[in-house]
């Protein structure tokens, strides 16, 4: 470590941005992937890195990424619901693969427009 | 590849006292086993303030609270939330009497109706990385005043936020700092007290041990401010954790230039030294604290002349209390207008017309959620101890609250409307203090009470001043006769005499408030001290001298069949009785223990 300008410190806050973020619970995105034990048996661990290199390489300060159990559908698996702060209900994405990631996050998380060809429904099971 | 979600670990003094640093290995390792660690990211931070149910953790982003955590739990933890995503439900929070769990912090009462100012980073940032401390904003305050305020704009900001002194007095800070920096001179020291030292309080550790840069600074803006280069911290050795998060967090500022010379390159040199101290109470008082860093008794001296004209080593000096210097910084960022509308009164024209922004209290006794709390000024005793703390344990009846350590006073329950604030605190004969809070239920003694924060005072008193030493042992002896039944109505005169001239005759504070603590009681609770003085009685059950165990002979036999579990337990062989018969005390051999009276499942035995 050397000494710091006060240019550095705006630096520093931006590189722990998302860390900070996520600490705070505060995102407007919520990627939920769920991971049951037939979620895990179709790739929903790879899905979840997957997700997690898009948020990464996209530099995405506002999306909190989270697991969640089996949601009931277990033929549709992978599955990953996706939560933007103001819209009306959460959808639900099944069969998902990398590339069908990608697009979501390019075309849902960027941009506000849901995927309708990879969506199963709006709305969500509740989850207490 | 980033976390996504990481688990912040509280090592607050508390929570590692009960293992949580064993239990943050163990976390480390499953996370391991299972392969997520470039995925979930383990972090201690400094107090996360709910002690009462520590050792605690807190998921994030989800803001899932975790609490009484074993190390034979983490398995099961790990593999259930972080590999299936299922909040385990047996160690979530679930409030007293009640049955459905809370899983998120936010909805948890304790929580939700807190103000966070001084412990913004508490359970957010670990303490240790000032990367972390700066990524919430830390030393941006230095930094805007060094670039865009000079200081007399920085003393005027203070003033008009109405911040005021944490440390027990309320002494209006911005006025210290002017009058600190008009005395002559090239040399002024600002001074951080830490030294703590009230029974059942710990704010000021916790705030040193979950984030040491808030009170760095402070100081820097301080002594930018006042026009000082040398700044000391004054902490009680026995704050290890404290110490220790103090010391690299001076070392990290020194390498990154916030303290040494050119702070941030400006023209402005300042740095800190830790001075430890040896745990006497008088320290905490600033003259006492002075002698003590010069390297001379702890002994406080008559203040004719204050400490900001002449204080340590005779130059003018600032000294404030470690809260009060974590306040500085926000102050600067978000502008006195902001701290001046969170709490009570109007300071515009008079600097003690009200007590603003928040405090931090150490809630402890006979409340459910003991812990580390920031409530804005003006919040109720009420809502603090029903509401934040969860009322009162096992169901039990409140009785009174001790405000501002053995210096303070008791506060009865027709008076827990009350708002905290400086001045009303000070009107019922007690104070805001540090922040000690401590319950008492309707099992607690008032005259015990009185008398074990009075017999802490008498033994930290220096010894200096003849009404503070002696006064305090003869208020001791008197309390002492009552409580084994042979006081009488003089004594009562005689205390209340003696009380208020220890007052009035003490040079420093410690012997002006020591009495508080008999006169309240006296003043709130006469009835408890009549009852001991005429009855011989103590309603509060606690004087052993002045009770009597009883077993009600019918419910001993019909409903527990004679059991024998008391006899069992009586560590005097005082209960005569065999299996299945009537037992009975003896009076004579009884040591008063009251372990009878907590192993009795059918209430067959009674104290009177």
């Amino acid at each position: 470590m050397g000494k710091i300008a006060i240019e550095d410190l705006a630096k520093i806050q931006e590189a722990a941005r998302y860390k900070i973020a996520l600490r705070q619970g505060a995102g407007r995105v919520r990627l939920n992937v769920h991971m049951g034990t037939c979620g895990i048996a179709a790739g929903a661990r790879g899905i979840l890195t997957e997700v997690m290199k898009e948020i990464e390489s996209r530099n995405l300060h506002d999306v909190i990424v989270t697991n969640s159990g089996c949601a009931g559908l277990c033929s549709q698996e992978p599955m990953m619901t996706v939560e933007v702060l103001g819209e009306p209900a959460p959808v639900k994405y099944v069969l998902l693969t990398s590339e069908k990631v990608k697009k979501i996050i390019e075309l849902h998380v960027l941009k506000g427009q849901a995927v309708r060809e990879y969506a199963l429904a709006l709305g969500s099971e509740r989850t207490r | 590849m980033a976390y996504r979600t990481y688990l912040m670990v509280c090592a607050g003094t508390g929570c590692v006292a009960n293992q949580s640093m064993k239990i943050k290995d163990k976390l480390e390792s499953e996370i391991r086993k299972r392969g997520l660690q470039d995925e979930v990211s383990v972090v201690t931070t400094g107090c996360n303030g709910f002690c009462a149910v520590g050792p605690l953790m807190v998921v994030q982003p989800d803001g899932i609270f975790y609490q009484l955590l074993k190390e034979t739990d983490i398995a099961f933890l790990v593999e259930e939330h972080f590999v299936k995503g299922r909040p385990v439900k047996e160690l979530l929070y679930t409030p007293p009497k009640e049955k459905i769990p809370i899983p998120k912090m936010s909805d948890i009462p304790f929580f939700a109706d807190q103000t966070l100012i001084v412990l913004r980073n508490r359970g957010l940032i670990n303490p240790e990385i000032i990367d972390e401390s700066i990524a919430r904003g830390g030393y941006e305050a230095i930094a805007k005043v060094l670039t865009s305020m000079t200081p007399d704009d920085v003393i005027r900001e203070i003033k008009a936020s109405g911040l005021r002194g944490r440390g027990g007095g309320g002494f209006p800070t911005g006025i210290k700092w002017e009058t600190c920096k008009k005395m002559p001179g090239d040399v002024h020291y600002v001074i951080c007290n830490a030294d703590e030292g009230d029974p059942g309080a710990f704010m000021d550790r916790s705030t040193i041990e979950s984030d040491p840069h808030a009170v760095i600074e402070g100081m820097l803006i301080g002594a930018y401010a006042i026009g000082s280069t040398e700044g000391y911290v004054y902490i009680r050795n026995e704050y290890p954790i404290a110490l220790e998060r103090l010391q690299t967090a001076i070392k990290q500022a020194r390498e990154y230039g916030l303290l040494g010379k050119k702070v941030f390159n400006k023209d402005f040199d300042f740095d800190i030294k830790v001075v430890r101290g040896a745990g006497a109470f008088v320290c905490g008082e600033s003259t006492a604290l002075m002698a003590s860093i010069e390297g001379r008794p702890g002994e406080p001296r008559a203040k004719y002349v204050h400490t900001v004209e002449r204080g340590l080593w005779d130059k003018p000096t600032c000294l404030n209390n470690v809260e009060t210097w974590a306040n500085v910084p926000q102050i600067m960022l978000r502008g006195a207008q902001w701290f001046a509308s969170i709490g009570t009164g109007d300071v515009t024209a008079d600097p003690w017309g009200g007590s603003k922004g928040t405090k931090v209290f150490s809630l402890a006794g006979k409340v459910n959620n003991t812990g580390l709390i920031e409530v804005p000024m003006g919040i109720t005793l009420r809502k603090i101890i029903f509401d934040i703390g969860g009322g009162i344990r096992d169901g039990k009846k409140f009785k009174a609250v001790q405000t501002g350590g053995p210096s303070g006073g008791f506060i009865p329950e027709s008076l827990l409307d009350l708002p905290v604030d400086y001045e009303e605190l000070t009107k019922v004969g007690s104070m805001m203090g540090s922040g000690g809070m401590v319950v008492a239920d309707e099992d607690n003694c008032m005259v015990d009470m009185a008398k074990y924060f009075l017999s802490f005072t008498q033994t930290e008193s220096c010894g200096k001043c003849v009404p503070c030493r002696e006064g305090t042992k003869r208020m001791l002896d008197i309390l002492e006769k009552i409580t084994v039944g042979e006081g009488t109505e003089e004594d009562l005169v005689l205390l209340e005499e003696l009380s208020n001239m220890v007052v009035e005759s003490s040079l420093c504070a410690l012997g002006g408030s020591a009495p508080n603590p008999v006169l309240t009681t006296l003043k709130y609770f006469r009835e408890e001290y009549e009852a001991h003085v005429r009855n011989k009685k103590c309603p509060g059950h606690s004087c052993r001298k002045l009770i009597t165990y009883a077993i009600d002979p019918q419910i001993c036999v019909d409903k527990g069949h004679g059991c024998h579990v008391c006899a069992k337990n009586c560590p005097d062989g005082a209960i005569i009785g065999e299996s299945k018969q009537v037992h009975t005390v003896d009076v004579m051999k009884c040591g008063k223990c009251g372990i009878c009276y907590d192993v009795c499942k059918f209430d067959a035995i009674s104290v009177e």
